[in-house]
């Protein structure tokens, strides 16, 4: 008799053994997949292109208990002088005491697992559709033992005034959450979405978060992303983007800090006429590491995107960026932009940078280019000859730089939030 | 103003001053003339403060207090101004916000009141013009893109909005066409005052035919080695700098 090894992957996964969900038999099936493809899978090692620049090891080495729905004093994190409908997750739990926002006439705004129980049709057309079989492993982690999360759908033509801002807690020591979210904007619709990802007290815990995001026909969303992480926890977070035809897709990423942080955005351009920017600036710090993952794949002719991410990294930090465009045969007409560039202020600090285009039509506009450098002294000397500090130089050269990093925010007082955020971690 | 005693600096271990001294007084304008690798630029890096050079002996008193030992931006908010002799590009950095955080932090330096909105934007109009800075220029990056005469401009323009108490102009007219050569010494003439000074370094004697030095320094491996009148100057650029070594030799 052979006793079968006890993998790293059983020990993680025994963690989340007591999750019960209580769904009905469609959404049990979904997750019994995923837990029948999660068999398959393995943890990624350094042999694994997709991870190559990031070892996960610090992350499922841990142990991890599950993090529970705490009562949270979130007035730290609301956004000075933004209106907004706010909702909170605590732990991969919504917990509606703390959110605070009125119904409004075409917004299905709700839990994930209260959406499931009224089975919504837009749930039921979305959920899991652009995340399943990616044979990704925390993708599968997500399919099969998510908690909550936030579920929105825009009713055709409804524009949404006040933006969604979703306060996304992880807290305690060795936490996990499994957090996960599905935003539709129907056909004509207009949303604008902030999710804040924060740690409250706690330290090495895992925020593992999926959202798919469903951009039908003429409909605009814009998803403001701001990861305000501790430099001793972890998060792997997927968006997997869906853009119908006309539509119109803008993400801004603005990554503070954090031990191990891996986003990974997928946007499936699947229709012609869309426009999609994907911007994102990230600064670390100490040991901080923090990985952007980004694929473009269009599919169809006459389709913008523009791409940029800034990266500024101190101490011992890493910062890794790969962005991947796909320019399939049929979609000819496609302009597609990418650019990824990095500062270095320590001889410690380390960028791995690859930009790749794959380009099968043969009338596009694609160009993609990739930066890291320093400081230039010669600029602070000559900033500090005129009066300005050294620290004030340096301030004004780093806010240059990552200046059109999030110019598409739209959304004036996050603007002011995150150019306060920067400030202070230049401090 | 300035008083300057036995300097001594070195790069990478090479001395390169060997012992300047000077005195510049209020109201004064000094020229230092002298051919390549003389240690001009030196002097204007080392007055500025860039950290590269050491100083191995001497002292400079500015307005009572030892220069050497201030930092880059104190220097600047004391009241001394560099314009460089290759002034720096700097992208994304705006020339009329950078000039508006200097302003501010050499007031709140002397404990005054930060410069208000409109205060700034007449000063901007004003002293743009007095250079024929386009304000168009003025609103762009740093120098970024600049043609080199507008870059002199531009540095005699900053000058004009820092009000300094010495001025050190660093070849400012090399490479000038004499339009141009013309506009940055019109813009000189007119900050001077009975309580400022400048210090007007070139290898040229052109530039004193727009502006009219006091006093004409002569350095040459890294001492000044004589020094007179603006007819100095007149004498330098027909006689040519081996003269002085010629001189020097006997």
């Amino acid at each position: 008799m052979t006793t079968a090894e006890i993998t790293k992957k059983d020990t993680f996964l025994a963690a989340l053994s007591s999750l019960q969900f209580n769904e009905d038999s469609y959404f049990e099936g979904l997750r019994n997949n995923a837990q029948n493809e999660l068999n398959e899978l393995d943890f990624p090692t350094s042999k694994t292109e997709y991870w190559k620049y990031t070892r996960v090891g610090k992350i499922v080495n841990n142990t991890y208990t599950l993090g529970q729905p705490e009562k949270i004093d979130v007035s730290n994190f609301l956004i000075p002088n933004l209106d907004a409908q706010v909702l909170v997750i605590v732990n991969g739990h919504v917990v509606a005491d703390l959110s605070d926002f009125t119904s409004v006439d075409g917004v299905t705004l709700t839990s994930l697992s209260h959406a499931k129980k009224q089975n919504f049709e837009g749930l039921k057309k979305h959920f899991n559709q652009f995340t399943q079989d990616k044979k990704e492993i925390f993708l599968a982690l997500n399919n099969a033992f998510h908690t909550d999360g936030i579920y929105l759908e825009v009713a055709k033509n409804k524009i949404i005034e006040k933006p969604l801002h979703i306060i996304n807690i992880t807290t305690g020591n060795n936490t996990i959450s499994l957090s996960r979210n599905l935003f539709v904007a129907n056909v004509g619709s207009q949303v604008k979405i902030i999710e804040s990802f924060i740690n409250v007290n706690g330290e090495k815990n895992f925020n593992n978060h999926v959202s798919e995001l469903v951009i039908a026909e003429n409909a605009f969303m814009e998803y403001n992303k701001i990861q305000d992480k501790k430099e001793t926890n972890f998060s792997v977070a997927t968006e997997q983007v869906y853009q119908e035809a006309n539509s119109n897709f803008t993400i801004n990423t603005a990554t503070f800090n954090g031990a191990l942080v891996r986003n990974n955005l997928n946007i499936e351009v699947d229709a012609s006429n869309c426009e999609t920017n994907l911007n994102g600036l990230y600064l670390g710090k100490n040991k901080d590491h923090i990985d952007n993952h980004t694929v473009v794949d269009h599919k169809k002719p006459h389709c913008n995107s523009n791409e940029v991410y800034k990266g500024i990294l101190d101490d011992e930090s890493t910062g890794v960026f790969n962005g991947k465009v796909f320019v399939r045969q049929d979609a000819q007409i496609t302009n597609a932009f990418q650019q990824n560039n990095n500062i270095l202020l320590t001889d410690n600090a380390t960028v791995n940078s690859k930009p790749e285009l794959e380009i099968y039509a043969d009338d596009v506009k694609c160009s993609h280019g990739s930066t890291t450098g320093q400081i230039d002294e010669e600029a602070i000397f000559y900033l500090q000859s005129r009066g300005i500090s050294k620290k004030g130089a340096l301030k004004l050269m780093i806010n240059a730089f990552a200046k059109d990093a999030l110019e598409r925010i739209s959304i004036e007082a996050l603007q002011a939030y995150i150019d306060n955020k920067v400030e202070e971690e230049l401090e | 103003m300035i008083k300057i005693n036995n300097l001594h600096a070195s790069i990478d271990g090479k001395e390169i001053l060997k012992g300047i001294n000077l005195e510049v007084k209020a109201g004064e304008v000094h020229a230092i003339m002298g051919p390549n690798g003389s240690g001009k630029s030196t002097l204007s890096s080392v007055l500025a403060g860039r950290e590269e050079f050491e100083v191995t002996e001497g002292s400079v008193e500015f307005d009572g207090k030892d220069l050497l030992d201030l930092a880059p931006e104190d220097r600047a908010r004391e009241g001394l101004f560099l314009a460089f002799q290759y002034p720096v590009e700097i992208p994304g950095v705006s020339n009329i916000n950078f000039l508006k955080t200097a302003i501010n932090e050499k007031r709140a330096y002397l404990n005054q009141e930060p410069v208000s909105a409109k205060e700034f934007l007449g000063m901007v109009k004003e002293r743009s013009a007095l250079v024929e800075l386009d304000t168009k220029l003025a609103n762009r990056s740093v120098n970024e893109g600049f043609s080199g005469g507008e870059k002199k401009r531009n540095e005699i323009f900053q000058m004009a909005m820092l009000t300094p108490k010495l001025a050190i102009l660093d070849e400012t007219d090399s490479g000038l066409d004499i339009d141009a050569l013309r506009i940055v010494a019109n813009g000189v003439n007119k900050l001077k005052s009975p309580n400022n000074a400048t210090i007007v370094i070139t290898h040229y004697q052109r530039l004193l035919d727009y502006i009219i030095p006091d006093f004409v320094h002569v350095l040459y491996d890294g001492k000044i080695v004589k020094s007179g009148s603006k007819d100095l100057a007149l004498e330098l650029e027909e006689k040519g700098y081996d003269w002085i070594k010629d001189e020097l030799k006997v």
